[in-house]
């Protein structure tokens, strides 16, 4: 949640109230248990250790000037470590999501970049994985673990083809309209 | 579709100083320079194959992937020389085949590539034995070698008592073994597999890739064409195709199970 939120900001110092919003918007249906208080507390506790600030709009479209929190140097560099860590083989697909879209948002990272470089890690772990399965019959208890492992790491490398394809068609002048 | 963003972004990377014909490194396989093939013309030009370079080295064995027409088929088929390219260079074994006469590929195709498509493509009025011995008639085997090494095949595929058995007795996954051992008879340079695990169960999968693997461990140079990600990572190597053109070139380690602790989510 902290890294998501301070992804958020980095494209440009908001409102709690635009943060939910947006933070809604990617997340969708599995946005709605999510209330403005989680925020707000995530927001505090990340001014408490230094990685954001609040500072007086520039210039609001409308109404009287709010606050809005905005990210100091440490903010930046812990979304920018976010950002290029390479999230582990057991990176749940949310996290990933949302590193994608605030990766596009802040443009601090590519999408595409993103993708391309979990798929390679998970095609690395899922040669390892096939290789144990290959050497274990299907029918003990091993090789029904190792099929298990391998059916999942093949479901997140298909969900990431979908990635590409959406964040490809997005990108300005990006790498085509995807396929067929 | 178009492509046309991506399409002059890529044309326009190209330089001015032609590339690479010239022999290929020692121990190199299988290579592509330039390779393209493009299909029709004006509005419904389309580069099925665009531009990819490509070493594969003696006794690798390579898995292509990409979603349903990247580009696979046509990359596989300009490899074998089935199909020519509209630009760009093919060598196999030292030997450049792009530019061979009809004849002269015909036999090359015969006697150094081994063929396995997805399905099958077995001789329905031949016997399994009959479909492993045709390619080595073709190359000028005497029948009795012939039969010699299709038994020896046919056994080393798991099918010795299938041997007089036609294709349609046979199931999906003891044809392709037997589409395997017919590829082999003529000790290829190299084996190219197009979608081989497409028509099968995944138990007759794990078969072929069990097949896969002794032909790797026995130095077999191997080109899969596969939208499986399984089994592209039975693969030393993985290339990722887009609309033709090549986006990632992974190797994968062998050393099974390696980092498999990490899957492991306990937390304490
Ligand atoms: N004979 C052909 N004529 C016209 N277009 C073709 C022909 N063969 C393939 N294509 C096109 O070339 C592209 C690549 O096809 P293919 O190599 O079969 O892809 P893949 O094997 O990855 O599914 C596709 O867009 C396909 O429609
Ligand atoms: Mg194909």
């Amino acid at each position: 949640m902290q890294d998501v939120v301070l992804a958020l900001l980095a494209k440009e110092p908001s409102h709690g109230y635009d943060l939910r919003r947006r933070l809604a918007a990617a997340l969708g249906p599995l946005g709605e248990a999510l209330n403005a208080g989680q925020i707000y507390v995530t927001l505090t506790r990340l001014e408490k250790t230094g990685l954001v600030v609040q500072e007086r709009e520039d210039a609001p479209v409308r109404g009287p000037r709010r606050k809005v929190y905005a990210l100091t140097a440490s903010g930046q560099q812990r979304v920018a470590a976010w950002l290029a860590e390479t999230t582990g083989p057991r990176a749940d697909v949310a996290e990933f999501h949302l590193k994608l879209v605030a990766a596009a948002e802040s443009g601090l990272a590519d999408p595409l970049a993103l993708a391309d470089a979990r798929r390679r890690e998970l095609m690395r772990r899922l040669a390892e994985v096939q290789h144990a399965a290959l050497a274990h019959d299907v029918n003990t208890e091993a090789g029904l673990l190792l099929e298990g492992i391998a059916l999942r790491l093949q479901a997140d490398l298909r969900w990431l083809d979908a990635c590409e394809r959406t964040w490809s068609a997005r990108a300005p002048g990006g790498r085509g309209g995807g396929n067929g | 579709m178009t492509r046309d963003g991506r399409r002059l972004r890529g044309r326009s990377r190209r330089t001015g100083t032609p590339r690479g014909s010239g022999a290929q490194p020692a121990g190199t396989a299988l290579r592509a320079v330039g390779l393209t093939r493009s299909y029709g013309r004006g509005e419904s030009l389309l580069w099925a194959v665009d531009r990819v370079d490509l070493d594969v080295p003696a006794g690798q064995t390579l898995a292509v992937t990409g979603p349903s027409g990247c580009g696979k088929s046509t990359l596989l088929q300009l490899l074998g020389g089935l199909d020519r390219p509209t630009e760009g260079e093919v060598w196999l074994g030292g030997r450049r085949i792009d530019h061979l006469g009809e004849r002269a590929l015909a036999g090359l195709r015969c006697r150094s590539v081994g063929f396995v498509f997805q399905s099958f493509h077995l001789m329905d009025e031949l016997t399994a034995a009959e479909n492993v011995e045709l390619p080595a008639l073709l190359a000028g085997s005497s029948p009795r070698a012939a039969r010699r090494r299709a038994a020896g095949l046919l056994d080393r595929v798991g099918l010795a008592d299938r041997a007089r058995h036609l294709p349609s007795e046979l199931s999906g996954g003891q044809r392709q073994r037997v589409a395997i051992a017919r590829a082999l008879v003529n000790e290829p340079l190299v084996v190219l597999a197009d979608e081989p695990t497409g028509n099968l169960d995944s138990a007759a999968t794990r078969d072929i890739l069990h097949l896969f693997d002794e032909l790797r461990a026995a130095g077999q140079t191997l080109v899969m064409a596969t939208h499986d990600e399984r089994v592209a990572a039975t693969a030393d190597r993985v290339v990722s195709l887009r609309d033709g053109v090549p986006v990632d070139d992974t190797r994968l380690a062998d050393d099974a199970g390696a980092g498999l602790g990490a899957l492991l989510s306990w937390e304490d």
